[in-house]
Parts: C-alpha cells; structure tokens; sequence
C-alpha cells in the first residue's frame, strides 16, 4: 500500500489536530500559550521530541511487544525529552531560560503517546517520522493560534519577548494591537486558556462544517 | 509457557531501560562542562544586577561562604571584593506571595545599605503581583539605597499596613511579602555582619 503523505501531513496540520481535533495535550496548551512567543516556542520543542520519539518506535516495532509497548514509549519520550533539556540548557541557553521550566511538561503531554500508539507502532520510519514532524507543528500552530488570541486580549501585544526566543532580528515582530487599559486580564489567567481554546475548536468545526466535511468526533482515530 | 513470556518481556523492556540510560548518560557526559558553565554566568549576571560592577574586581559567583539562619536554614551568600577588601555582599532571600514563595536576590554593602534587589523568581499573577519584577516596572528599584534604619523598622511595611512602601492597585499581598522579605534579609544581615564581612 503507498503511503498518502499529503495524508499524514494534512491530518497532523488540520484535519487530526492534535488540539483542535483531537483534544490531546491539554496541560502544555493551557499553561503555556499565555503569549504567542511562548506557545511557538513549547510547539517546537514538542515537535522536536515527537519527530525523535515516533522515528525511535517506528525503528523497533519490531523488538516492541505488545506486553511492554507503554512502558517503552514512555521510556523513549522521557528520554528525547531529557535529551532535549540537556542539549538546550547546554548550546542553546538564552532559548533554555525563555522555554526550559516547560521542556519537562512534554512528559505530560498525551499527545507524543497517542501518536506512537496510534501511528508509529504500525507504520514504517519514514512515515511515522513524517506523522511526528507534522503532529508536531499542527500542535505548534494550535498554540501560537491559541497563544495569539490570548496575548492580544489579555496583554494587548503580539508575540511580546519573540526576538529572545528567535533572536534580535525578530524584534520586528513584536506588536502592541491594543492599548495597555483596553485589555482583560483574565486571558491571560487559566479561565482564559479554557476559554481561547473552545473557542477555537468551535471555530474549526465551524471551517470544516462549512467546506462540507465530514466532522470527526474528538479522538476519532486517534487511538488503535 | 507464562513464565518463559514474562522472562522475555522483561529482557526487551530491561534492554530497552539499558540502551536509553546509555544515551541519558552520553548525553550528560557532552553537556555537563557547558550546562555548569551557563549556570555560573547566569549567577554572575543575577550579581551584576544587585552589586554595581564597579565596585569589585574579582567573581562573586565563584567567592561564596555559607551560613545558617535563626531557622536553621542554610544560605549561600556571595561576596564582592575590591583589591581583597569586602565591598558587599549578596544572597537570596525568600517571601511569601500570593501565589507561592517569591526568591529575591539582596546585594548589601558592609554598613548594611541596600545596593540593589531583585526577583529571581515568582509565581505571581501576570499583568498584577509580577510588577514586582524589574523588566515590568521600576518599583523593585526604589528599594536600593535604603537600610534597616532608613526607613525606621515600623515603616518597612506597605502604605496600606501604614508603611512606606507602594502597593500595587489589585495587588498588596505580593509587596508586602517582597517588603517583608527584604526586611527580613537586612535583620539576618545586622545578626550575621561580623561573619559576613569579616570571613576570609
């Protein structure tokens, strides 16, 4: 059978997103997405560890019994994760001190688990690499979305603090949209996250229902 | 057989744990000198900020003694010299916020005057406790320059507790924990000055 990976790409960035369709990783999503630097910024780094960890299993599915399968996939994503802190803290610091009190939330996040489940435990490396990679930046444009609709509400700004994160020539990127009285704090306060989000997800339903979809309940295939 | 099952699922899982420590452990082994070395640099930066760099010569960061406070509890403090001579010390205090401690950084000359403060970290509320932070406001700055008698002990409060302090509108408990705490730090200070400033 050959691997549709216009597919795999368009299930991870829209059709199966990890946040918005699927509902997965609610923990780093709420904490994290208080501005829209600091969700791209948890986005990528969970995508990295996805990539690392669905081309892991997908290497030795093979060796992986069904018996011990969770303990090994969350053996694998604790250690990409740790892997992850270390290189960061070590050769990308001023990145690390914006981003590394969340890097261990990634263990949290249920995502990475249910796409090894679901994907890469029956899919050869490249795919589930591809699955990874793209599952990954669904959830890194799901929290910069989300990010975003907070970071205005609540702070008035927009990507506020990105050129630390990507460095000085990004300084371009940081806006004021709404002066500083005009805001509502509690966007940016955890009422907010849950508010922003199911927001959101209606407004997708609302995209997909209109181009005519098919709407596919939360979670649908997203579990084996 | 069961038993003969469980033995080889415990070999895969064993091997599995075996071969990832591996890579924890070469991973730590690559990291460790430049992880320690991005630790040092970020206390001496926090240094910087709480002792004028013009008033020592050598590395406070690596120039540390530790004492004990009336609780029992350990602190770390470092020391700035100028041509060998104790010019001020810093170390970290803790506060109770709204929302969890508050860690704050003192640097303090020999006669007890405040040459700057603060916060290393915090759980406050955005947008209301965190002007407490340098980056969102100038408040933390106004502490620098005073003493324990300057203002007298009773007025080390927040205005709303008749103090002299500002509060912040919305926000009076995160202040008057960080007032509380740099008060605090400047009466361990007055107990410990001889060890402070006299140790080698």
């Amino acid at each position: 059978m050959a691997t549709n990976y216009n597919r795999i790409i368009r299930d991870g960035l829209w059709d199966n997103n990890g946040v918005f369709s699927m509902l997965l990783g609610m923990c780093p999503t709420m904490a994290m997405t208080t501005s829209a630097t600091n969700g791209f910024g948890m986005g990528l780094a969970t995508a990295l560890v996805m990539a690392a960890s669905s081309l892991l299993v997908a290497l030795f599915r093979d060796q992986i019994t069904q018996e011990v399968r969770i303990p090994v996939y969350i053996l694998i994503v604790a250690a990409m994760v740790t892997v992850v802190d270390l290189t960061m803290n070590a050769w990308m610091h001023e990145l690390y001190k914006v981003l590394g009190l969340f890097i261990p939330l990634i263990v949290s996040n249920c995502l990475p688990l249910a796409r090894l489940e679901a994907f890469a435990a029956k899919e050869s490396v490249l795919p589930s690499l591809i699955d990874g990679i793209f599952m990954g930046l669904g959830f890194t444009l799901a929290l910069t979305i989300i990010g975003a609709v907070r970071e205005i509400t609540g702070s008035g700004t927009l990507f506020a603090d990105a050129s630390l994160l990507l460095g000085p020539a990004f300084k371009v990127m940081e806006m004021r949209i709404l002066p500083e009285d005009t805001t509502v704090l509690m966007m940016i306060l955890p009422p907010g996250g849950f508010i922003a989000t199911g927001f959101l997800v209606v407004v997708k339903r609302m995209i997909d229902l209109r181009s005519g979809k098919d709407i596919q309940m939360a979670g649908a295939h997203s579990v084996g | 057989m069961t038993s003969q099952r469980t033995l080889t699922h415990a070999m895969i899982l064993g091997a599995f744990c075996c071969g990832f420590g591996m890579l924890l452990a070469f991973t730590d082994l690559l990291t460790a000198e430049a992880v320690v070395a991005r630790a040092l640099e970020d206390r001496q930066n926090s240094l910087s900020q709480v002792i004028p760099p013009t008033l020592y010569d050598n590395n406070p960061a690596t120039d540390s003694a530790v004492l004990k406070n009336e609780n029992g509890q350990e602190i770390t403090i470092y020391r700035a010299r100028k041509a060998g001579k104790i010019t001020g010390v810093a170390y970290e205090v803790r506060g109770v916020g709204y929302a969890g401690e508050i860690k704050i950084m003192l640097g303090v000359n020999p006669e007890g005057t405040l040459l700057g403060v603060r916060v290393v970290s915090h759980k406050e509320t955005p947008g209301l406790g965190d002007r407490i932070e340098e980056k969102k406001s100038g408040w933390i700055l106004g502490f620098a320059g005073l003493s324990l008698d300057n203002p007298p002990v009773g007025k080390w409060k927040v205005k709303k507790d008749g103090g002299q302090f500002d509060q912040f509108s919305g926000a009076t408990i995160t202040p008057r924990g960080v007032v509380g705490a740099i008060r605090n730090g400047l009466e361990f200070f007055a107990m410990h000055q001889k060890e402070m400033i006299e140790v080698q």
